[in-house]
């Protein structure tokens, strides 16, 4: 009788391979199955809405003419809040991990996570409450003195409720997301290349530019993105702070609508085709964070050869 | 273009701990000069005084006088940046700057400070600089290739050119091969050789064959015991230090006897 020796194996070891290995496959094939499985719903509920008669959609002019305006609120909005949050974040990221004092940078870490950690309808609140109403008199300003850029058009909002506040109070919102992960990647930049970059005769600030930000550049945009994630699909803070209306140029008057905020302001008195106009408008929510994660992507990888990964 | 440095009661130090005590030396022009000594003797701590790098680390601060030509690189209102252009540094292992192509990388330092050069003179300074670093033949037709592309030897080359591009008085060498295999070893001990007519080249080598074959002179540091200061046991001409040297424990660590 002839056996192979090297195929009897130690039980033991084999099974807690196969247990995390399965364990593993279980965890990526149930975000897939979720995943799947909302983009299914959203599709089957919103078909209704879509093959709908235009004048069955509320405004009475189907689907796409009801969508469109919000959508453009929803960027806008999104585009205010990475406007202000990202080069804010960035400094803060860049302050915590290469200036501050270690002790201050520590505490300021902290302090910057705790803003990640205030619920999104306190946000609101006192967007809506102190923000909307502090902030008016600059509107006021900006109405009087930049009047002619078409979006500081006048009059301004008395009250402050506009697409403007609720970028500004979404901009706080995703500053702490942006700065953390930022502050992360910097602090992953290899010392081989600071120091490369010090040896050369660079100032802190140019070692920076020549060793830092090159290296934190993919984790940079994939910050911004998950950022932009978080001011896309926020509902509760915008529903609060905006007094929504038609798309409007302006952004300091009230008016322009976001779609997060639109559906949970509308969803619990919706009723029949209502609902499916919202569900679908939700889809259009999925549809545009998934293309701007895939955009995100692509200008990551066109640089891969430069990226340090080799 | 090179200056020779001198240092007077140099001690070193992480926070408290002193690192390295009490260390003379004088460098020459001109010349190439081999730091040896055992792993944790405080010879590379010594080199990263000479350009300031030490300081960068948290804590690290030196007491004495490091000269560079008379002009002490400690003195007040003394700029880490200036010194650093002037003493050039490369390093353990090879680090171009990933996502810059080499000829950024070469023109990296070149272009620090705001200085702006022309498109004409930086193509003459890119081929000098690796000219200068034997790299020239190799890479000419893929300037604009990412530096992380090549090979580790043609990484530390490029680090080179990359330091000589700056012209610097003196440059640094912190165990520039022990990541390289022979044959790209033999191409850096080569260009060794060529920089020091025109530049003072200080090498931290673990490898005593290297310092035989490469430097002038020959520094040994050693350490009493973990948790001791590092110091200079012995500084005199290669050859002398490897075939005959004053010290107990040179001859020690020379012959392999050491420990």
């Amino acid at each position: 009788m002839t056996t192979n020796s090297l195929t009897t194996s130690q039980g033991a070891g084999r099974a807690g391979d196969k247990v995390f290995s399965g364990a593993a496959m279980a965890a990526g094939c149930l975000i897939l199955a979720v995943l799947f499985g909302v983009a299914l719903f959203l599709v089957v509920q919103a078909i209704p809405a879509l093959t709908a008669p235009a004048e069955d959609i509320q405004g009475g002019n189907g689907f796409f003419a009801y969508i469109a305006p919000i959508v453009v609120g929803t960027l806008i909005a999104a585009v205010i809040a990475l406007v202000i949050a990202t080069p804010v974040a960035i400094g803060v990221a860049l302050f915590i991990s290469h200036y501050a004092p270690r002790r201050l940078a520590a505490g300021l870490g902290y302090v910057v996570d705790l803003l990640a950690a205030i619920p999104s309808v306190v946000y609101g609140a006192w967007g809506a409450a102190f923000l909307a109403k502090e902030i008016s008199p600059a509107y006021d300003w900006l109405a009087t003195y930049l009047g002619w850029i078409p979006i500081f058009e006048g009059p301004a909002s008395a009250t402050g409720k506009t697409i403007l506040t609720a970028g500004i109070v979404l901009s706080v919102m995703v500053l702490p997301i942006i700065t953390s992960l930022s502050r992360e990647i910097f602090l992953q930049t290899p010392k081989l290349h600071e120091e490369a970059a010090l040896a050369l005769g660079a100032t802190r600030w140019e070692m920076i530019k020549m060793a830092v930000l090159p290296f934190g550049r993919p984790g940079i945009i994939s910050a911004i993105m998950l950022g932009l994630g978080r001011a896309l699909g926020e509902t509760m803070a915008v529903a609060l702070v905006l007094s929504s209306g038609v798309l409007t140029a302006s952004l300091i008057q009230s008016g322009n609508q976001t779609i997060a905020a639109e559906i949970a302001l509308n969803f619990p008195e919706a009723s029949g085709l209502k609902v499916n106009t919202l569900i679908a408008a939700g889809l259009v929510l999925f549809v545009i964070t998934l293309g701007v994660n895939m955009i995100a992507r692509w200008i990551i990888t066109r640089h891969k050869e430069f990226s340090g990964a080799n | 273009m090179s200056k020779r440095i001198d240092v007077k009661d140099l001690n070193v130090y992480y926070g408290n701990f002193l690192a390295v005590e009490d260390v003379n030396i004088n460098i020459q022009a001109k010349s190439v000069t081999a730091f040896i000594g055992p792993s944790g003797c405080g010879k590379s701590t010594f080199l990263r005084t000479l350009n300031r790098m030490h300081e960068v680390l948290p804590g690290a601060r030196v007491e004495g006088e490091v000269l560079l030509d008379g002009d002490n690189l400690y003195g007040p209102g003394v700029d880490p940046v200036t010194v650093r252009t002037q003493v050039g540094m490369v390093f353990q292992r090879p680090n171009p700057f990933p996502t810059m192509s080499i000829r950024d990388n070469v023109l990296a330092g070149v272009k620090l400070n705001n200085k702006k050069i022309s498109k004409g003179a930086a193509d003459a300074l890119v081929e000098k600089s690796l000219v200068g670093a034997n790299l020239w033949n190799e890479v000419k037709d893929r300037l604009d290739k990412p530096g992380s592309g090549l090979s580790g030897g043609q990484q530390q080359r490029l680090c080179i050119a990359r330091a000589i591009a700056v012209e610097p008085q003196v440059i640094l060498m912190d165990e520039p091969c022990s990541a390289l295999d022979p044959i790209s070893t033999l191409a850096v001990e080569d260009l060794i050789n060529e920089l020091k007519d025109q530049y003072t080249v200080v090498i931290v080598t673990h490898n005593m064959q290297q310092a035989a074959r490469v430097s002038d002179k020959t520094a040994f540091f050693n350490i009493a015991g973990t948790g001791k200061p590092g110091k200079l046991i012995e500084f005199a001409d290669t050859t002398s230090i490897f075939n005959n040297p004053a010290q107990k424990a040179t001859e020690d660590y020379v012959s392999g006897r050491f420990g």
